[in-house]
This record gives C-alpha cells, structure tokens and sequence, in this order.
C-alpha cells in the first residue's frame, strides 16, 4: 500500500513538473520531448488505476503517433523559436499581459477545483476488486458503443482527408 | 490506497496548466500541445472516477478522447503547415487578417 502511494506522488510529481516544463520552453522540440515524459508519467498512474490498457494505449498512441507527428512538423517547419525580437528578450512566462490573465485563471482554476473536492469530504478509497479487464472493454465497445465505434472511424477518415487537403500545396497556374 | 481526491487535484492541477498554456504561449504548435496536456487531463478523470464506479465505461471514453486527439492533432498540425507557408511564422499574431 505505501509503495503505490510513493508510486501515485512520484509520477504525479513528474506529470505536473513536465508538463510546466513543456509551457515553459522556448523551443519547441524541448516542449515536445517533455510531454511526451509526461504521458509517461501520466501511464504510470493509469496502472496505478488498474487500467492496463489505457496505459498501453497511452503509451503506443500518445507518446508513439500523435508526439511523433507534432515532432516531426516541429522539425519540418525549421523554426524552433518565437521569432520576434521582443520573444527573444522577453521570457514568454515573464510577459506582463500573458502573465497576468494566463496565471491568474489557472490559479482560480485550481483553487476552485480544491475547493470544491474539499468540501466533498473524504471520497474515500477505491472500491477493491471490480477492474475492467480488457475483455470485458472490448466487449462493450462492440456491442454497447458498436455506433460510437463506427462514427469515430468516420471521423478518422474525414480527419486524415482533410489533413491531406489542407497541407496540399497549391498548384500554379 | 490514494484516495480519488487526489488524482482528481492532480488533474485539476494538469488541466490548468494546458489552460495556462493556450493563453500564455505565442507558439502555434506548443498552443497545440497545450490542449493535449488538458486531454489528458481530462482522460485523468475519467479513469479514476471509472476505477472508483467499477465500471469500464471510464476507459472506453478515454479510448474516444484520444481518437479525437489524433484527428485534432492531424488536422491542427495540417492548418499550421498551410498557415506557416503563407507567412513564415508560427506566432497567431501574424494571423489577424480576419480581425477588424
């Protein structure tokens, strides 16, 4: 039992402080690579929940496809940095404006959260047993969520068309 | 065991960092990684709170979520390619064409 708490703070701990890092950095490569430790983090606090598959997923689609993408348009577009000068003497976190609003709302965001699951009193632990296997989720999205399944597939096509659409260079005339 | 409480702060605290993100950065691309910091956050929750019904409905939404990131990431990475060609730049304030 003390290990899996020790185990839900460290990576608790590297989520929040990654995924800091990644709003914090000029150059977006850093940003990238960090999140991607932190959807690391975060799949080690999905086996925490029991939810092996989750983490898997986490893991191969997140960290795998969708980072690698972004990686690689980081890449292709060679330009790494915020390219005003006022970008480049100016900390994007230390920014009067952005600074102000940006933290102030995300402050009252947390404190409201905090609040409210404060007065909720004490949820209590989790129910022992009951994990979803990953059976039992296979089941029920084809059966349950059979429409929703399709839909998203739908959704990926239309996706992926209008990707190549709109990344299409023009022809000239 | 750690209480739900607690995974529920933690992505409470996620989230408002993605949000603090989207507006604080002057980057398209880490504009977009901001919002996929806020996904999962919400993925976060939807797990724990499926752990705590004993339910595998919590996951099978994750499992929606992160097919809509992807589509998200696809289309959003494709517009910021078409908008980089037009103007070399990724900063959204060189985007203010349609503001009046």
């Amino acid at each position: 039992m003390a290990s899996e708490t020790v185990a839900f703070y460290l990576f608790g701990a590297i989520a929040i402080a990654a995924s800091l890092l990644v709003i914090a950095q000029r150059n977006p490569i850093y940003s990238v690579l960090l999140l991607i430790a932190s959807f690391g983090a975060l799949s080690g606090l999905y086996v925490l929940l029991d939810a092996p598959f989750v983490a898997v997923t986490q893991i191969i689609v997140y960290a795998g496809a969708i980072m690698v993408l972004f990686l690689f348009v980081v890449m292709l577009l060679n330009a790494p940095h915020e390219d005003t000068e006022y970008d480049e003497r100016v900390h994007p976190l230390m920014r009067p404006g952005p600074m102000r609003f940006g933290a102030a709302l995300a402050l009252l965001l947390v404190a409201e959260l905090w609040w409210a699951l404060g007065r909720g009193g004490d949820s209590g632990g989790f129910p022992a047993g009951a994990v979803a296997s990953v059976g039992a989720i296979g089941r029920s999205l084809f059966t349950d969520y059979g429409f929703a399944f399709e839909v998203t597939s739908i959704l990926i096509l239309v996706a992926m068309v209008g990707a190549v659409v709109l990344a299409r260079r023009e022809e000239r005339r | 065991m750690v209480p739900l409480n607690h995974y529920l702060i933690l992505s409470a605290i996620l989230f408002a960092i993605g949000t603090a993100g989207v507006f604080v950065r002057r980057n398209l691309i880490t504009i977009l990684l901001s919002v996929e910091i806020m996904l999962n956050a919400v993925n976060l929750t939807f797990v724990a709170f499926g752990r705590a019904l004993g339910s595998a409905d919590g996951q099978i939404i994750v499992f929606f979520v992160m097919t809509v990131a992807a589509a998200e990431a696809a289309v959003g990475l494709a517009i910021v390619i078409a908008l980089f060609r037009h103007r070399e730049s990724l900063n959204p304030e060189s985007f203010v064409s349609l503001k009046w």
